[in-house]
C-alpha cells in the first residue's frame, strides 16, 4: 500500500492545473527555416551525413506526402495543422565530433536532472524486495536530435547495438536498410510518410540471436524549441531467441501552441525474440481551457516476423492535447502472440483516439487486448482497434476487454471495436463496459477517512492494475504518481 | 463521415438519379413533401451509393453490390387478402378488406401523403437516419407504403402482417415508406415479411413513432424467395414507459443490410432488438444498429446471433449512444456467431458512445466454431455429427427465438430455423 499512499499524498502535493515538466530549457540551438519543402529534407539528410539511398527513400516519402490526405476518421477535432509553419529540424548546438556526457551542454544536463532521467552512469534504481540491481541505458532525444546514449560499452559486450538512428545510419546501413520501413512502410498513412521524409533522429536497437539484453533501455523524448515537430523514429530488431525491455518517455514544456509530434517506431522479432514496449507519455495536455499541448500522432507497430515471436505493448498514455495512436502487432509467424495493455486518461479538454490492431496471419497465433480509458473533465476518451483473423491464421485467439470510467458528466467515452474473422477455427472474445465509479465504493472509502480525491486516485488504481502490472518496475511507480497527478481536479 | 463526393458515378447511380428525374414529378405530397424529395434526393446525390469508404457501410459495399440498377417499378394494386394483412406489391399498397379491430386504422401512403399535415410529414420523414443515403433515396423516391394508426389506450389484439411481394416479370426495383403510428398506452404487433419472386431490388423503410406507456412488437422475417438486393430501414422514437422490441428473423436473400435507429426520446424507454441470421452459399447479411438514449433511466438490449455456412458473410455493427444527462442509461449488446465453414467470414463492431457518467453499459462480441467438446459428447450418444452439431446450433438460436411472445409466430420461426439445419443435414 505504501505505492497507493505516495499517490495520494502526490495529489496533495500538486496544484489544480500542474504540469510538473512545464519547464522551458534555454540552449541555444539550431534549427532549419521553418517549413517544408524539398530542400529542407535534403538539408536533414545532409545534416545527418546520411548516404544516398536514405536521402533518396526520403524524397521519395515527401513526394508521396504531397499527394496524400490528412485523416479524418478519429474521434477528434482540432483546427488545421500548417504544416509550413513548423520548424523540422531543431538540434541543441554542438560541436560535432565523439558524443560523450562532458560535451553535452550543462544546461541541458539540468533539464535532465529536472525531468529525473538516470542519464548519469550507476544512476541505481533498487528493486523489489532487494532484488538483483536493475539498471536502465538511456538514449535522450531533445527535439529532433538524440543526444546521450548511456551503457553502450556494457550493451556492446552482449553484442546489442543501442544507438541514435542517425549513427546506426553511418555505423550499420546494412541493419538499417535491411529492416527501416518494413514495419511501417513509407506508404502508410499520412504522419508515418511525412515522418519517413524528415525524420531527424531516434533509437536504433538490435539484439543478436540469443542474447537476453543485460537491461532495460530507454529512451526520453522532450520537445522544447517553440514551433517545432517532433519527428523521431525508432528501430528494434530482436534476433532469433533474443530479449529486449525497451521503455519510452516524453515530456514537454508549457506552450500556448499546439506542437506536433509524428513518430514512428517500427519493431521486428524473429524467430522465438520476445520484445516488450513500454511507454509513459506525458507530452503537455495544455492548459484547463483548451490551450496549447501536444498533438501525438504516432504509428507503431510490431512485426512478429518469425515463429513462436513475442510482441507486448503497454503504454500508459496521460498527457497530450490529442492522441492519435494504434500500437499493432502483426502475428506473421505460427504461434506468435501480441499482447497490448493500455491505461489511457484523459483530463481537461485532452482528446484520446487510440487503440491497437492485432492482425492475425499464422497458425495458433493469439493476442490479447487490455485497454482502460478513463475519462474527466471536458475529454473525450475513445478506444478503436481491430481484431483480424485472415482466411489461414488456423486456430488464432483473441481476447479483448475495454473498459472505460467516467468521472464526470461532461466528458465522453467511446468504444469502436473491429472484430473480422475469416475463418472458422479462430476464435475472438470481446468485452467492454462503460461505467462510473460507484457511490458505494467512494462511500465505503470515505467512511474510512479518505478525501474524495484520495478515494477516486485509490479506486482508478484499482480499476487500472491489471495493465500496472505490465510494466517494468521503475515506470509501474512512475505511471501511477501520473495517474494520480491527471485526475486531479476531477472531483468535487 | 464522407465528406468527399464520389468522383466518378456508377451506371447504376446515373441509373437511380435519372429514375428520380423523371418519376419526381408524378410522386404523391404537395409542396412541402415535395421539397423534403428534393433536400433527401442532394442528400443521396451528393454521397453516391454507399461505398467501403462510407464508415458505416464498410462491410457492405453497394456500390460493388449494385452493379445494375433495375429499373423502378411503377406497380398496381393486387386483389386485397383475406385477414388482417396489409400486400405492398412492388411498392404499392393494398388494404385488407377485412373489417380492422377498433382503434387500428389502415390508410394507403399515397393518400395520407395527398392532404398530409405537418405532423404526419414530420413523422414519416425524421432526421434519424437521414443522413444515410439509401433512407434519402427511401425518402425522395418512395411513392407508397403504409400508414397504420392505433389510437390511444387501444389494445390490438391480432397481429397486423406486412406482406412485401412483387410482380414476377422482369427484374426490378421496389421502394416504400411505411408508418407506423402507436397512440399513448396503445398496443399492437406486426409482423413484416419479405418474399420476391424474380431479382428484385428493394428499398423499404419502416418508422415507428411510440408514444408513452405504448408498447409495439416487430418480427422482420425473410421468404424463400427473397429479393435479390434488400436495404430494410427500420426508425423508431420511443417514449416515455413506452417499450419498443424488433427481432429479425433472416434465412434468405442474397444481399441484406438491416439498418436500424432507434432512440428512446422519454424517460425509462424500453428497447430490445434481437436477431438470428442463418447464412449459407454467397448470402450476405448485414445488421447495422444505432441505438440513442436521449433522456435518463432508458434501458436497451440486443441480442444477435448468426450462424455462417459456406461463403457466407455477416455483419453486425451496433452502436448504442447514450446523450449528455442521460443518466442512469441500462444499455447492454450482444453479438454472437457461429461460423461452420473456414470460407465463411464475421465481421463485428459494437460500439459504445457515452457523454453521461452515471450509466452502465457494456457490450460483448464472440466469433468462433463449434466447441468440439460437446460435438464429441452427443456423438458419444450415438448421434451422427451433422445432427449433433444442428442440434448444438439450434440451441443457441432458439435462445433469441424464445423472446418472441406470440406463440404462433414462434413456432413458424422454430420450424423454419429446424428446417433450415435439416436441409444443411441432407
Amino acid at each position: 500500500m505504501a505505492a497507493v499512499q505516495e499517490t495520494v499524498d502526490k495529489v496533495r502535493s500538486v496544484e489544480v492545473d500542474a504540469y510538473k515538466y512545464g519547464f522551458v530549457t534555454d540552449i541555444e540551438s539550431d534549427m532549419a527555416p521553418k517549413g517544408l519543402n524539398e530542400d529542407i529534407v535534403r538539408f536533414i539528410s545532409a545534416k545527418k551525413d546520411e548516404p544516398e539511398w536514405m536521402t533518396q527513400w526520403r524524397l521519395d516519402a515527401y513526394k508521396r506526402w504531397l499527394t496524400m490526405q490528412e485523416p479524418v476518421w478519429a474521434r477528434v477535432n482540432y483546427p488545421k495543422i500548417d504544416f509550413q509553419d513548423l520548424y523540422y529540424y531543431a538540434a541543441p548546438k554542438r560541436s560535432p565530433g565523439p558524443k560523450s556526457l562532458d560535451e553535452v551542454d550543462p544546461e541541458l544536463l539540468r533539464t535532465y536532472e529536472k525531468l529525473g532521467i538516470p542519464l548519469r552512469e550507476r544512476e541505481i534504481l533498487a528493486g523489489v524486495e532487494g532484488a538483483a540491481e536493475r539498471r536502465v541505458a538511456v538514449d535522450a532525444v531533445f527535439d529532433s536530435v538524440s543526444v546521450a546514449t548511456t551503457f553502450k560499452a556494457e550493451l556492446a559486450k552482449a553484442g546489442v547495438i543501442f544507438c541514435p538512428i542517425s549513427e546506426a545510419l553511418q555505423t550499420h546501413p546494412e541493419l538499417v536498410r535491411k529492416y527501416l520501413g518494413t514495419v511501417v512502410p513509407v506508404t502508410d498513412n499520412y504522419y508515418a510518410t511525412l515522418n519517413s521524409a524528415v525524420f531527424s533522429d531516434g533509437s536504433f536497437v538490435y539484439v543478436p540471436p540469443g542474447v537476453r539484453c543485460p537491461m532495460e533501455l530507454s529512451t526520453y523524448f522532450r520537445i522544447n524549441e517553440k514551433n517545432t515537430g517532433q519527428f523521431e523514429r525508432t528501430l528494434i530488431i530482436a534476433d532469433k531467441g533474443s530479449y529486449v525491455s525497451y521503455l519510452e518517455g516524453c515530456t514537454a514544456p508549457k506552450r500556448d501552441e499546439n506542437q506536433l509530434h509524428a513518430a514512428v517506431v517500427e519493431l521486428v522479432a524473429l524467430e522465438d525474440a520476445e520484445i516488450k514496449y513500454s511507454t509513459v507519455q506525458n507530452w503537455y495536455p495544455g492548459d484547463s481551457e483548451g490551450r496549447g499541448g501536444i498533438y501525438n500522432f504516432v504509428t507503431k507497430r510490431g512485426d512478429c516476423r518469425g515463429d513462436r515471436s513475442k510482441i507486448s505493448w503497454t503504454q500508459v498514455e496521460t498527457g497530450s492535447a490529442i492522441t492519435w495512436k494504434y500500437p499493432s502487432c502483426i502475428l506473421r509467424g505460427d504461434e506468435s502472440r501480441g499482447e497490448f495493455y493500455s491505461i489511457a486518461i484523459s483530463n481537461g479538454h485532452q482528446q484520446v483516439d487510440s487503440g491497437t490492431k492485432m492482425l492475425h496471419l499464422g497458425k495458433n497465433t493469439s493476442s490479447r487486448i487490455i485497454s482502460k480509458g478513463i475519462a474527466a473533465g471536458r475529454s473525450d476518451n475513445t478506444y478503436r482497434g481491430q481484431v483480424f483473423a485472415h482466411r489461414k491464421a488456423k486456430g488464432a485467439r483473441n481476447f479483448t476487454n475495454c473498459d472505460s470510467l467516467l468521472i464526470g458528466d461532461t466528458c465522453g467515452a467511446h468504444t469502436v471495436p473491429y472484430i473480422e474473422s475469416r475463418n472458422a477455427s479462430a476464435v475472438f472474445e470481446h468485452e467492454a463496459t462503460t461505467s462510473k465509479i460507484s457511490d458505494d465504493q467512494l462511500f465505503y472509502c470515505m467512511q474510512r477517512g479518505l478525501s474524495g480525491e484520495e478515494a477516486t486516485a485509490l479506486i482508478v488504481n484499482g480499476f487500472v492494475r491489471d495493465v500496472l502490472q505490465q510494466l517494468p518496475m521503475e515506470f509501474a511507480v512512475e505511471a501511477q504518481k501520473l495517474i494520480a497527478v491527471s485526475l486531479e481536479g476531477s472531483v468535487g | 463521415m464522407n465528406p468527399r463526393p464520389p468522383a466518378i458515378r456508377t451506371k447504376a447511380e446515373t441509373a437511380l438519379a435519372d429514375s428520380f428525374a423523371h418519376a419526381s414529378a408524378s410522386l404523391p405530397g404537395g409542396d412541402a413533401v415535395r421539397g423534403l424529395r428534393t433536400r433527401a434526393f442532394d442528400v443521396f446525390h451528393e454521397r453516391g451509393l454507399p461505398n467501403r469508404r462510407v464508415e458505416a457501410w464498410h462491410y457492405t459495399d453497394l456500390r460493388n453490390f449494385m452493379r445494375e440498377a433495375y429499373p423502378i417499378a411503377s406497380g398496381a394494386s393486387v386483389a386485397p387478402a383475406s385477414g388482417l394483412r396489409v400486400i405492398i406489391h412492388d411498392g404499392v399498397c393494398t388494404l385488407p378488406s377485412c373489417a380492422l379491430p377498433v382503434g387500428l386504422k389502415l390508410t394507403a401512403m399515397r393518400d395520407a401523403l395527398a392532404g398530409a399535415s405537418d405532423d404526419l410529414i414530420h413523422a414519416l420523414f425524421p432526421d434519424q437516419g437521414a443522413d444515410d443515403a439509401m433512407v434519402a433515396f427511401n425518402a425522395a423516391m418512395a411513392r407508397d407504403g403504409v400508414l397504420i394508426e392505433v389510437a390511444p389506450g387501444a389494445q390490438i389484439d391480432a397481429t397486423i402482417e406486412l406482406s412485401f411481394t412483387s410482380s414476377g416479370d422482369a427484374p426490378h426495383g421496389d421502394i416504400s415508406r411505411s408508418l407506423v403510428l402507436v397512440g399513448e398506452g396503445a398496443r399492437a404487433s406486426i409482423v413484416e415479411s419479405h418474399a420476391a419472386p424474380v431479382k428484385v431490388q428493394r428499398n423499404s423503410a419502416l418508422i415507428f413513432s411510440i408514444k408513452a406507456e405504448a408498447s409495439l412488437s416487430h418480427v422482420f422475417e425473410t421468404c424463400a424467395d427473397s429479393p435479390e438486393l434488400h436495404v430494410s430501414t427500420l426508425i423508431a422514437e420511443v417514449g416515455q414507459d413506452a417499450s419498443f422490441s424488433s427481432l429479425a428473423f433472416v434465412s434468405a436473400g442474397e444481399v441484406l443490410r438491416r439498418q436500424a435507429f432507434v432512440r428512446g426520446s422519454g424517460e425509462r424507454a424500453k428497447i430490445a432488438l434481437r436477431g438470428v441470421s442463418l447464412l449459407k452459399g454467397k448470402q450476405h447479411a448485414d445488421t447495422t444498429l444505432v441505438v440513442e438514449h436521449a433522456v435518463p433511466h432508458g434501458e436497451s438490449r440486443e441480442l444477435f446471433k448468426t450462424i455462417l455456412d459456406g461463403e457466407a458473410s455477416g455483419v453486425f455493427q451496433g452502436k448504442v449512444v447514450v446523450k449528455p444527462h442521460a443518466q442512469k442509461t441500462d444499455g447492454g449488446m450482444k453479438s454472437q456467431a457461429i461460423l461452420l465453414s473456414d470460407d465463411a467470414s464475421m465481421y463485428n463492431k459494437p460500439e459504445l458512445e457515452i457523454f453521461a457518467d452515471d450509466v452502465v453499459c457494456g457490450h460483448g462480441a464472440t466469433v468462433g466454431q463449434l466447441d468440439e467438446d460437446q460435438i464429441f459428447y452427443l456423438m458419444a450418444r450415438g448421434i451422427p455429427r451433422v445432427q449433433a452439431e444442428g442440434m448444438i446450433i439450434e440451441g443457441f438460436a432458439r435462445e433469441v427465438l424464445e423472446f418472441v411472445e406470440d406463440e404462433t409466430i414462434r413456432e413458424r420461426l422454430g420450424a423454419e430455423l429446424s428446417g433450415w439445419l435439416a436441409r444443411r443435414a441432407s
